[in-house]
């Protein structure tokens, strides 16, 4: 508050010494570091010229908190807090994928039922024991294992090897019938979801079909699919330990304290050795208050939810529900893999050189029709691992499973964070923030009894301010530059 | 004069049963900015283009430093050095001055992006090219105006150790400060030895920048002046006309297609 107060003061009288400043500035500026006075103002300028990033969904949040704590009493409960992690997983890692295809500026609406599919052909190869060719009949396991050979080919066309070498192994365990295996089984899921990923990524990128009709059309295809699997009015039941804990399942309160440790230690390692090579090379670089006040701040709040989700928080004493929600450590691991192979990575920075400008991109001997079919298979890769997650929640996989609104939410996480419609902006924390925004939303509306019409509509017009703010402050961004 | 750096003999080309460009001579000296000019559908921007690699040549040579070579493709011309500023500025607004520059050309550390190079090799290029304007390497390209917008474009240019930079009207959309800016940049850029070639429709910008003017007529080099040599309304008649006095093409009526 107060270097806030003192660079304020600064402001007002530096105009005399504004023109010798100036001369060096000129260029020589970014040398040397800024004070936070300037990195707080320069921020607050960029908020201004439309650059809101995840500054509302934050706020959203504050407010979504302190309304739903105050209406309910069971909603600031540890119970309450750690089903709230638990309930907005899937959604969060549906979104995390989904950014990468909103970074380019693209749409997938099949992100949803891919994810359905995939949890269908996990539950099939569990309670058939690994024997998917009985699971399904043979017709349809014949034509599944057409279209997977059918996925390699195309990720090999456009050489996409990750995408190919995924596809072969959900091949490989749907041909061989290796016997059921928890953790097989998820491989299985997100092979089969990297293989739909190239599938659509193909007919976007190569065939040149807009990704809205493609990942429309593949929406119902999907969704067919998924009915054929299981059959209609059936319900695939996951009984199997592991799988049930994806979900539900907690870390033991030492195993809490370690991610913790590893989490912020992590992190804080990370961005001060960062920080500091930067300001030694004489590199453009944030004040170090401002820093260590980020790492501070965030080293609080998790310590703060760490301390307590290792509370005991079973309802009744017969049994003791403690630790932290595996899905917790899921999402930080896939949120900091995500962005470092988007910030830290030549791929990633392609990303959004095709989501900014795709002439430039092209122009930079970028291969943009790779780029955008890849963007594909990360999404519903993604979204195969919010299908674990989701039917590990409920235990079951049934014939609407990831249909609903399950995309909906996920695109949905995704805008309200921040992330762009239009492309080039967007980060993953964004489906982070945004996926947490709706979590509260659908669950303090639960907590207050609201009848299912009222928490879809306000989840709607929900979607529809983020994406309002994002269309507005496009435009004013637009109109400031010029 | 030095040796040229780049030198075109009898290039010519046809769209389908449209001879665009006929016969053209043109020499680049390092050090020195030609100017391109010629009125619309003159044959600039295809001549450009087939410098580039864009466009395939029908016939006709390319010397570069005195040697013949084959430009196939836009990267065969970039692995010579010689690096092309369109008109409609390849840039990407959502990334910053360093990311752009180094667009499809990332360096990288054992995989991972090396920005400390990128960032200090592209903030010796602006220093080189006494850029002033911008406040920091790490400002988005969506913040910049369009005069910072083209010097970041050109010094993309000069950033890979180009030896001929080739601009497609860097002025055209400009107002009168920047328009400045960019003649300033052109000019250091030739004072670095680099052969510049200058298009533009602007002939004040010509005569302020240029050493020497190429003008085509109709797909014809009609005259390569000296800009000191001639005046301003001998350009326009050149350009015009294909003629201006006893300069130009013999018989500027047997040029019509």
């Amino acid at each position: 508050m107060s270097s806030e107060k003192a660079s304020m003061t600064n402001t007002t009288e530096t105009p005399a010494q504004d023109s010798p400043q100036g001369a060096i500035s000129d260029f020589g500026i970014d040398t040397t570091s800024q004070s936070t006075g300037e990195a707080v103002r320069d921020y607050w300028a960029r908020v201004r010229g439309g650059e809101l990033g995840s500054l509302p969904a934050l706020l959203g949040i504050i407010v979504l908190l302190i309304v739903f704590s105050s209406l309910s009493d069971t909603f600031f409960t540890l119970g309450n807090l750690a089903n709230l992690l638990q309930q907005g997983a899937s959604i969060t890692i549906i979104a995390m994928g989904l950014v990468f295809v909103l970074l380019l500026g693209e749409i997938d609406l099949s992100a949803g039922t891919a994810s359905g599919v995939t949890a269908a052909v996990m539950a099939l190869h569990l309670i058939n024991n690994g024997n998917l060719l009985g699971g399904m009949g043979d017709t349809v396991f014949y034509v599944f294992c057409g279209l997977l050979v059918l996925a390699i080919v195309l990720a090999v066309l456009m050489r996409i090897w990750a995408g190919a070498a995924l596809s072969a192994v959900a091949l490989l365990i749907s041909a061989i019938g290796i016997p059921a295996n928890a953790w097989l089984e998820m491989l299985l899921a997100v092979c089969v979801g990297a293989a739909i990923g190239c599938i659509t990524g193909f007919l976007v990128a190569k065939v040149g079909i807009p990704s809205f009709v493609v990942t429309l059309a593949l929406f119902l295809v999907w969704g067919g699919v998924v009915l054929q699997f299981i059959g209609d009015g059936g319900t695939l039941g996951l009984r199997d330990e592991t799988l049930f804990n994806v979900a539900n399942g907690n870390l033991n309160v030492v195993g809490s304290w370690a991610l913790f440790v590893v989490a912020v230690g992590g992190y804080a390692a990370i961005v001060l050795s960062r920080h500091f090579s930067r300001l030694r090379k004489g590199l453009v670089a944030q004040p170090t208050a401002l820093v260590l006040t980020k790492i501070g701040a965030l080293t609080v709040l998790a310590a703060a939810i760490t301390f307590a989700l290792s509370q005991n928080r079973a309802p009744s004493n017969l049994v003791i529900i403690e630790g932290v929600p595996y899905v917790v450590p899921l999402v930080l691991v896939l949120l900091v893999v995500g962005t470092f192979v988007l910030d830290r990575t030549t791929y990633g920075r392609h990303v959004y050189a095709v989501g900014g400008n795709k002439e430039a991109a092209r122009r930079a001997g970028i291969n943009v029709e790779r780029i955008r079919m890849s963007v594909f298979v990360i999404a519903s890769s993604a979204a195969a691992i919010g299908a674990i997650v989701y039917s590990s929640k409920v235990g079951s996989v049934d014939p609407n499973a990831g249909g609903g609104n399950t995309l909906l939410l996920s695109v949905g996480a995704a805008v309200i964070g921040g992330t762009s419609l239009f492309g080039g902006k967007g980060r993953l924390r964004d489906a982070v923030i945004g996926g947490a925004v709706l979590a509260i939303i659908q669950n303090g509306m639960g907590l207050l009894r609201q009848p299912a019409a009222v928490v879809f509509i306000v989840t709607g017009l929900v979607l529809l301010l983020a994406a309002s703010v994002d269309a507005l402050s496009r435009r004013r961004a637009a109109t400031a530059a010029r | 004069m030095s040796e040229p750096i780049l030198e075109l003999r009898g290039i010519n080309k046809s769209f389908g049963p449209v001879h665009v460009l006929h016969d053209i001579d043109l020499v680049v000296n390092p050090g020195e900015v030609t100017a391109l000019v010629g009125d619309n559908g003159a044959g600039k921007s295809t001549l450009v283009k087939c410098i580039a690699g864009i466009h395939p040549t029908d016939s006709g040579e390319v010397l570069f430093n005195g040697e013949p070579v084959q430009i196939k493709g836009p990267r065969d011309a970039s692995d010579l050095g010689i690096e092309v500023v369109y008109q409609d500025l390849a840039l990407a607004d959502n990334l910053d001055i360093v990311q752009n520059m180094f667009l499809g050309r990332e360096r990288t550390k054992i995989g991972l992006l090396d920005e400390t190079d990128m960032e200090q090799a592209a903030r010796k290029t602006l220093a080189s090219l006494s850029v002033r304007t911008v406040k920091s390497v790490r400002t988005q390209v969506s913040a910049l105006s369009g005069g910072q917008r083209q010097t970041v474009a050109i010094a993309k240019a000069v950033l890979w150790n180009s030896k001929v930079v080739l601009l497609d009207e860097p002025t055209a959309a400009l107002g009168v400060a920047q328009t400045r800016q960019v003649l300033d940049l052109v000019r250091r850029l030739a004072e670095q030895g680099l052969g510049v070639v200058l298009i533009s429709h602007n002939m004040n910008d010509v005569f302020e920048v240029a050493d020497k003017i190429a003008c085509l007529y109709l797909g014809r080099m009609a005259a390569v002046v000296g800009s000191k040599d001639v005046t301003h309304g001998q350009v326009v008649e050149l350009i015009t006309a294909g003629r201006s006095g006893d300069l130009g093409i013999a018989r500027p009526e047997a040029a019509t297609i």
